[in-house]
């Protein structure tokens, strides 16, 4: 057996050869063309292929070279700013070579390899380095200093080491027995990027969205699966998110999804001011764009190629958010290959090993300590699209049981145009517990004891709205009137935010609280003014608090807040006299 | 090159054929069938190996038997285009049905498309106005948009279609749109309706139309809109023109795709389509937009028929998973007497607050669009509620929404098949019949606005 083998046969994005020695994972070229294929079946003679590009026209007979490498991302300067298909090609430099049109048969570096980076070197001839220990930095863009690692799989004592400016082949360092380390290292992606150990999350990853934050927080470290009906919300959100979650690094997958969707990210990001850091929010952003039309193979890669990116800057020390938009097709392209291979089906045709690979993936996120003894976080946020929007399928399924966090998109609340579209009644996080402290810390001692009397409040709104349904409003108590006053007050000014409002579409943690403890204070000087003798309408209708809800959408709100709540208790005191 | 030709088919099953002992042929590699009575039929390569080669084959398999010769031509499914195709229509293979000539190729197309690579598109942002106000207010189409129409058997999608097909234009430009119309399955009734529509407006001339009907052979249906697209696509990105692609019923399509997954043993997903067809409809739909450098855009109005009336199915779940917004025809709207029967609470256009605002439209655009749409679903709601409690129940707030639902139908939605409101009329008439509201209910409403654009401020 050699390197060279011919296709004995092609269906669709999976090809057969036949006379190749190859191992499970190798990467091969396909046909006169060479386009990229991976190994991903062995039958005695034959190494089944998915291929990463479209195959029509080729024909069996034509050769097939295994590069026996794995599939691989490169790692290094550059990432930053980039946007990728599946495979790590960078978009731009497709665009270069092809024009506007995807033609295949293309290989691109996945960057630069000419550019000069700035490195300074942070450790010094003598020491004794191991895997995943930083040797040096580079300023890569405005806001991020990319850390130099030992590969993980090197160790030693550094015989020579030099500051300078370098591109990303050249070696930076010299091991004493003899190994070279250059900036741009390579990981094979279905392998995940090695760490001392797993820590359990205790810091909250705040998005800037009340009812992520405040009713189903996601620690940093974590995973969230955020299933919905077409419409109703998830690229909103999980654009929210790569905008304005703290986390240092976002890595954003568009897997399978729309076109247009990524123009507008790559339109919009470099104009965006990251309110973390009030810098270009391009800088800290990595893009992976294989959209619905383009080949199935390099979508079911796309997602190790961007969680292994993101283990890459966790291993720099950084907390790194990864949302991929849409795991449901990433699931599909696992069945399109599946059923190519003929292999015995599971639930709705999925692989039988769906499930496992969907906990593998999300395992994948998590709170380590480096191998350089620095503390580094992947949160992952899977979108899923279940069809009719029913997650009783097996994508959804396999999600919920291994992600903590659930944030539930709800067709109902999205034709209400209610944004976000998220059911507070059936969404959980199971992370509260851990992050309360966090809380208590740096926000309010009270934090948890408020957001419990909130969502407590949306409880029982649920309970009486089953009884306005058959006798209508007007024939319940009034203090349950006010109840269900208050209740949509935390829907409507609290629960609802628009995604694309100029202020509002991002809330500081801190106004969030004021703002719960706004709606508490409504409450209370309202109920005192209806036991003095108030009408309930009157107390509702009160000016004050018309500008206490619009206030969100001014700017300055948090200075503001306290002061127009004071005159809102002011005026509700005085209906009672009005009476 | 054409190669020689083969006796060797083993098997035929369903739409395909099955046949071994052939030199190696290309995987998507164009067939030709010469049948007994020296009839030839066309295909396509589905799997190719040393041992078997599986054709689907476009025309149905009838009559092919064990001695038919198979050519393979040595290429894949190409479509020669040339500015020509505008004003001609055609079969669903691509071949002239009005009598003409042939089209002489200016360049050869491989009809599966490449896709667009996300880094070249250009984020879509002209308004089209459709003349339509239920469209053009709630559910705004955008220049390069790809917005389906889900309607229902009996229900007057043809129509819309051919109404915006007519009307549509750039606000404040003449520039016409150039048509391209794919028919799947439909019956030569409709077609003729469309064809006829398109002759007695002139638009014909502005047109290109591939037509497959009800009896043409189902599995040609497979390429027929990939036809279409590909015209599409070189009239728009070769010839700077702004096309619309109307096709209709994408229901039809995906049939076709069913019966070839069944007659290939797949493993069936929901309703026993083939797992696949999310990315094979994206094949289509994603041949949608604008692309820098290019003058030209393609905009998609796939009309589809909701087995059932059900948007679960999984062919408009796909869709909407795919588009950018829908628009949903409602038999109960229908069934009032009202048109056009569009219900905009599902309906939904993702682009819309790209296009629109002061610069495009007009500055209250949204306001107005967000008032209306709040208004009527809240008036919407509260008639389940009358039937139950009656109207008497209601407070003042409450009677005038439900009121004003019964007028949005009446006056806002209905408008005859060739009235084509600019969006200046659509927004007055919106402000008009919001008047009978009274202001203090109209909380979506910017104060502004109120103040400049309110019948009782503006006289
Ligand atoms: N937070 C939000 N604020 C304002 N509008 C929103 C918000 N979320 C969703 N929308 C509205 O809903 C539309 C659909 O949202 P989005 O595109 O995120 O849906 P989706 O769940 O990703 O759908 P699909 O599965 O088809 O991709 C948006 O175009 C926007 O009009
Ligand atoms: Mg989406």
């Amino acid at each position: 057996m050699s390197k060279e083998g011919v296709i004995y046969r092609i269906s669709g994005p999976v090809v057969t050869a036949t006379g190749m020695s190859a191992g499970m994972y190798d990467v091969v070229r396909v046909g006169d063309e060479g386009l990229m294929g991976e190994v991903i079946e062995l039958h005695g003679e034959k190494a089944v292929i998915q291929v990463y590009e479209d195959t029509s026209g080729i024909r069996p007979g034509e050769p097939v070279i295994n590069t026996g490498e794995t599939l691989s991302v490169s790692l290094g300067p550059g990432l930053l700013t980039q946007i990728y298909d599946g495979i790590q090609r960078p978009l731009p430099t497709l665009e270069e070579v092809m024009g506007v049109f995807i033609t295949r048969g293309v290989d691109a570096d996945a960057f630069d390899l000419e550019k000069k980076w700035t490195f300074e070197a942070v450790v010094e001839k003598g020491a004794a380095v191991e895997g995943g220990q930083v040797i040096g930095h580079v300023q890569e863009t405005e806001t991020i200093v990319h850390k130099i690692m030992v590969p993980p799989t090197m160790s030693g004592v550094v015989k020579n080491i030099k500051s300078g400016d370098f591109n990303v082949t050249e070696t930076v360092c010299t091991l004493e027995d003899g190994s070279e380390i250059q900036m741009m290292q390579k990981w094979p992606v279905r392998t995940p990027r090695p760490y001392r150990q797993k820590y359990a999350p205790d810091t909250p990853l705040i998005t800037g969205m009340r009812i992520l934050d405040f009713l189903f927080p996601l620690a940093k470290g974590g995973a969230a699966g955020i299933p919905g009906p077409f419409g109703s919300g998830k690229t909103v959100t999980q654009q929210s998110l790569a905008k304005y979650s703290d986390a240092q690094i976002v890595v954003y997958i568009g897997c399978g999804e729309r076109g247009n969707e990524m123009t507008e990210v790559l339109d919009e990001f470099p104009h965006l001011i990251d309110p973390n850091t009030g810098k270009p929010l391009m800088n800290r952003t990595v893009m992976i764009a294989n959209t619905s039309n383009m080949p199935v193979a390099a979508r079911e890669a796309s997602v190790y190629t961007g969680i292994t990116i993101a283990e890459y800057f966790r291993d720099m020390g950084y907390d790194v958010a990864l949302m991929a938009d849409s795991t449901s097709r990433w699931a599909e392209a696992m069945r399109e290959i599946s059923s190519r291979l003929e292999e015995m089906p599971g639930e709705e045709g999925y692989p039988a090993y769906l499930s496992s690979r969907i906990a593998e993936f999300y395992e994948r996120a998590g709170r380590v300590e480096t191998k350089n003894g620095d503390d580094g976080s992947v949160t992952v946020i899977g979108a899923v699209s279940p069809p009719g929007g029913d997650i009783s399928e097996p994508v959804s399924q396999g999600t919920l049981r291994i992600v903590k966090v659930f944030w539930g998109l709800d067709a109902g609340l999205a034709r209400q145009r209610h944004f976000p579209a998220i059911n507070w009644l059936n969404s959980y996080s199971l992370y509260p517990q851990s992050l309360n402290q966090w809380f208590r810390d740096n926000i309010a001692q009270d934090f948890p004891e408020i957001r419990t009397q909130i969502s407590g409040l949306l409880q029982i709104e649920a309970e009486l709205q089953e009884i306005v349904q058959l006798v209508g409003s007007d024939a319940l108590p009034v203090d349950q009137q006010l109840t269900l006053e208050v209740a949509r007050m935390i829907r409507e000014f609290f629960l609802q935010q628009n995604g694309f409002h100029d202020v509002d579409a991002y809330c500081d943690i801190n106004l969030q609280y004021s703002m719960s403890k706004a709606i508490l204070s409504f409450q209370e000087a309202a109920k005192n003014a209806m036991a003095a003798g108030a009408q309930l309408n009157d107390v509702v209708n009160v000016p004050a608090r018309t500008a206490l809800m619009r206030g969100r959408f001014e700017k300055g709100y948090i200075d503001t807040i306290d002061d127009m709540v004071k005159t809102m208790i002011d005026e509700i005191g005085a209906t009672v006299e009005d009476n | 090159m054409t190669g020689k030709e083969y006796r060797t088919i083993t098997d035929v099953k369903g739409p395909l054929v099955f046949l071994n002992k052939t030199e190696p042929v290309a995987f998507g590699e164009i067939v030709t069938i010469r049948l007994a009575d020296g009839s030839i039929k066309n295909g396509q390569v589905l799997d190719t190996s040393d041992d078997l080669v599986i054709v689907q084959v476009f025309e149905g398999t009838a009559k092919i038997d064990r001695t038919a010769g198979v050519t393979f031509m040595g290429d894949v499914f190409k479509l020669p285009v040339s500015k020509d195709l505008v004003g001609r229509i055609l079969d669903g293979a691509g071949r002239p049905r009005d009598g003409g000539p042939d089209i002489v190729a200016e360049e050869n197309a491989d009809i599966i498309g490449a896709a667009i690579n996300p880094f070249s598109r250009q984020s879509p942002h002209d308004f089209i106005q459709t003349g339509i106000s239920a469209i053009d207010c709630c559910t705004t189409l955008v220049r390069g948009q790809k917005l389906p129409i889900f309607s229902a058997s009996g229900l007057p999608h043809n129509d819309i279609a051919l109404q915006i097909a007519r009307q549509a234009k750039l606000k404040g430009s003449d520039e016409q749109f150039i048509v391209v119309f794919c028919a799947m399955g439909i019956t030569a009734e409709e077609y003729n309706f469309f064809r006829s529509d398109l002759e007695r407006t002139g638009a014909l001339e502005n047109a290109a139309l591939f037509v497959n009907l009800a009896d043409d052979p189902a599995v040609e249906r497979i390429i027929t809109p990939r036809l279409a697209l590909t015209a599409a696509e070189y009239l728009a990105f070769e010839h700077d023109y702004h096309v619309l692609v109307i096709y209709t019923d994408m229901t039809n399509y995906c049939d076709a795709l069913r019966q070839i997954g069944a007659a290939r043993e797949e493993v069936p997903g929901r309703r026993g389509y083939p797992g696949y067809m999310y990315t094979d409809l994206a094949m289509l739909y994603e041949r949608a937009g604008i692309v820098k450098g290019k003058k030209g855009s393609i905009t998609q109005f796939p009309i589809l028929t909701m087995p059932g009336d059900d948007i679960t199915h999984p062919i408009p779940d796909l869709s909407g998973y795919i588009t950018e917004g829908q628009i949903v025809i409602s038999r109960e709207l229908h069934q009032q007497g009202i048109y056009p029967p569009i219900n905009v609470l599902p309906s939904l256009s993702r682009l819309m607050g790209s296009c629109i605002g002061a610069d495009t439209t007009r500055e209250d655009h949204k306001s107005v669009s967000d008032q209306m749409y709040a208004a009527y679903a809240q008036g919407r709601e509260l008639r389940g509620l009358v039937a139950i409690v009656g109207e008497d129940a209601l407070n003042e707030r409450d009677k005038q929404l439900l009121d004003f639902s019964g007028v949005f139908e009446d006056r806002f939605l209905r408008q005859s098949r060739d009235e084509d409101r600019s969006i200046d009329e659509t927004l007055d008439l919106c402000w008009e019949l919001m008047s009978s509201i009274d202001t203090k209910y109209l909380v979506r409403l910017d104060q502004k606005w109120i103040e400049k654009y309110h019948p009782d401020n503006k006289a």
